[in-house]
């Protein structure tokens, strides 16, 4: 698969970004648009929360883009739950053509991937891309009950209670998402769901050094890298990595799982993850960046590893996935 | 006097197996649920060959409460039943001599299920 | 990647902070040792206030899990096993919250396979192996004693 350019480049017209209480008590915490303290989201079990809360970051959204539900020609949103049941019952009130997405922690690249190319393509004109995780579905869903005592090892990352929505319109004021580049799934052997960095920190070496391969272009061209969610673990092999690849990416590589939480003051030993850590940083703190215009041009490199319960219990590897959007405050040229 | 030596032994021969747990925990790949399993199988095993309970005599509570104790309780409501009813007893020995940890862990854990809502942890 | 599995999962080994080990084995021994203690120190007290032996041994334990059952309840259980690792999960407390901690989550699910069903997702196989390795202990003891 190769780099897809994106001629008429989508605009991202609206975006927001809503978080559980951890998350806003983070360093990113100014550029998220709403917190529950409570996580509850007003709603009496943590799946119903998790969809409330993708639901309600779409209609912030489509606020922010003065848009109704009705304007949008698709829904494009995934979650880490069985079934992708956040994201299903999120849309259901919205009556819009919906697809779920599976991708993990990639989901919020993924749906951005494929919303951007069906908007240039003149499919839709304008479409929602949504991705959501929840600390208390996913841990109940792939660990342990939330009472239950236990310790994490250090490399373990905690699931972000977050959602971020991303309208993209073929017209608009941008920033724009210029190029795309779907990844392959890449499984190095890890079986350690104590360490998904490492298990998803192959999948952004190749998905990244085929775009810089493809296109010419080095680390430096761009203002930022960022990964999805590799944590500390993964940042520090694709350093590696790409170092030895002859990439120098050390002073604009950043990941979004370092990004959420402070490393000093908050306990959350390698950093976030799951489906919301990489999509409310970037429709949270990445959207207020290009606003400001402390950011011009960017990759967004989101991670997923896609495992679940069954294969971890079969002692299967954790396959993994990175899909790479770049985004772009000018329409056109390099 | 001599409870205050209890309460030491106690302290010392629990927290002492505890430490050796611990080094399972971080160093191999052992789930919890794989642990409490091999510690109960272990004390099941401790008990049978007559082991565990000159180790209860001397530590008490330090021996009898980590789960190996639990583990030895059903070795010795086997032996107990099986010398008073024979074979059958293998059945019944055991849980009859754990019964009460059992029935209380289902009892309260429902009840307290009920009264508590789980909450999101740091 | 141009490396092969192996050399990156030696690689990745090699990168990965371990465990604070002598931390969390003196964090394990407090705790643990702390709960024995206080085990025994109940142990004397029952014996004390005459309650015969043979149901202080069974008091005893019941006491422990209803402790440990109320701090799960409460959210104060997985604050002090993050800490403790071991010094909590060995005593019988750790077997206790292994019961009520599933059962609290998925009330959402309902009262019988919500809380009745998941209540043994973690410590069934406690049950199911020491009473499978009890009674071939049974059977080997009677065996025994038939034939010697």
């Amino acid at each position: 698969m190769s780099v897809i350019r994106l001629e008429n480049a989508p605009s991202i017209i609206g975006y927001a970004a809503v978080v559980g209480r951890r998350e806003s008590e983070g360093p990113l915490s100014d550029d998220f648009d709403m917190h529950d303290s409570k996580e509850k989201f007003g709603m009496d079990t943590w799946e119903k929360a998790e969809s409330e809360m993708q639901r309600v970051a779409l209609n912030l959204a489509l606020a922010k883009a003065k848009l109704t539900g009705k304007e949008l020609g698709a829904i494009f949103a995934g979650d880490l739950m069985n079934q992708c049941i956040g994201s299903s019952y999120a849309a259901e009130c919205s009556h819009r053509p919906f697809f779920g997405l599976y991708g993990a922690c990639s989901t919020f690249a993924e749906g951005s991937v494929l919303g951007s190319l069906l908007v240039e393509r003149g499919v839709f004109a304008k479409c929602a891309v949504l991705a959501s995780s929840h600390f208390c579905t996913a841990e109940r869903q792939f660990r342990y009950p939330l009472e239950y005592g236990g310790q994490r090892t250090p490399t373990s990352q905690r699931t972000a209670t977050a959602a971020g929505a991303f309208i993209l319109s073929a017209e608009g004021e941008g920033p724009y998402v210029r190029e795309v580049l779907p990844g392959t799934i890449v499984d190095m052997g890890i079986t350690d769901i104590n360490n998904m960095g490492a298990a998803m920190a192959p999948a952004a070496y190749d998905t990244l050094t085929k775009y810089f391969e493809e296109t010419g272009k080095k680390p430096e061209d761009f203002d930022l890298i960022v990964t999805g969610d590799l944590g500390k673990e993964g940042h520090g092999i694709i350093c590696d990595f790409m170092k030895n690849a002859g990439y120098d990416m050390s002073r604009v590589y950043n990941d979004c799982g370092l990004m959420l939480y402070s490393t000093q003051t908050q306990d959350m030993h390698a950093g976030g993850s799951g489906c919301g850590c990489s999509a409310a940083v970037m429709a949270g703190h990445i959207m207020k960046r290009f606003e400001k215009g402390s950011l011009r041009d960017m990759l967004y490199i989101a991670t997923g590893a896609l495992m679940s319960p069954a294969s971890l219990q079969q002692g299967r590897s954790i396959p993994g996935i990175a899909h790479l959007v770049r985004i772009s405050a000018e329409r056109s040229g390099e | 006097m001599s409870l205050l030596w209890d309460m030491v032994k106690a302290f010392l021969v629990g927290g002492a197996i505890c430490a050796v747990v611990q080094i399972f925990i971080d160093k191999t790949a052992l789930t919890p649920a794989r642990i409490l399993v091999c510690l109960v199988t272990l004390g099941v095993v401790l008990g049978a060959i007559g082991v565990y309970k000159p180790f209860i005599d001397f530590a008490g509570c330090g021996a009898s409460v980590p789960l190996t104790g639990f583990g030895a309780t059903l070795a010795e409501g086997v032996r107990k039943a099986v010398d008073e009813r024979g074979l059958i007893g293998a059945l019944t020995g055991g849980l009859a001599g754990s019964a009460g940890g059992i029935a209380a862990a289902i009892f309260f854990g429902y009840f307290f299920a009920l009264v508590f809502r789980s909450k999101p942890r740091d | 990647m141009n490396v092969d599995k192996q050399t990156y999962k030696k690689y990745v080994a090699s990168r990965a902070p371990a465990s604070p080990l002598v931390k969390d084995m003196f964090l394990a021994f407090v705790t643990g040792g702390a709960i024995c203690a206080f085990a025994e120190g109940l142990y004397n007290f029952y014996l004390f206030i005459k309650i015969e032996e043979e149901t202080v041994r069974t008091l005893v334990p019941v006491t422990i899990v209803f402790l440990a059952s109320l701090s799960t309840g409460l959210g104060v259980f997985d604050s002090l096993a993050k800490f403790a690792g071991a010094g909590t999960l060995v005593p019988i407390t750790g077997f206790s919250n292994a019961v009520i901690s599933p059962a609290l989550d998925d009330k959402s699910e309902g009262l019988v396979m919500g809380v009745g069903a998941k209540m043994f997702t973690i410590s069934g196989p406690v049950i199911v192996y020491g009473v499978i390795s009890s009674v071939i202990y049974g059977v080997i003891y009677w065996l025994m004693g038939v034939l010697l």
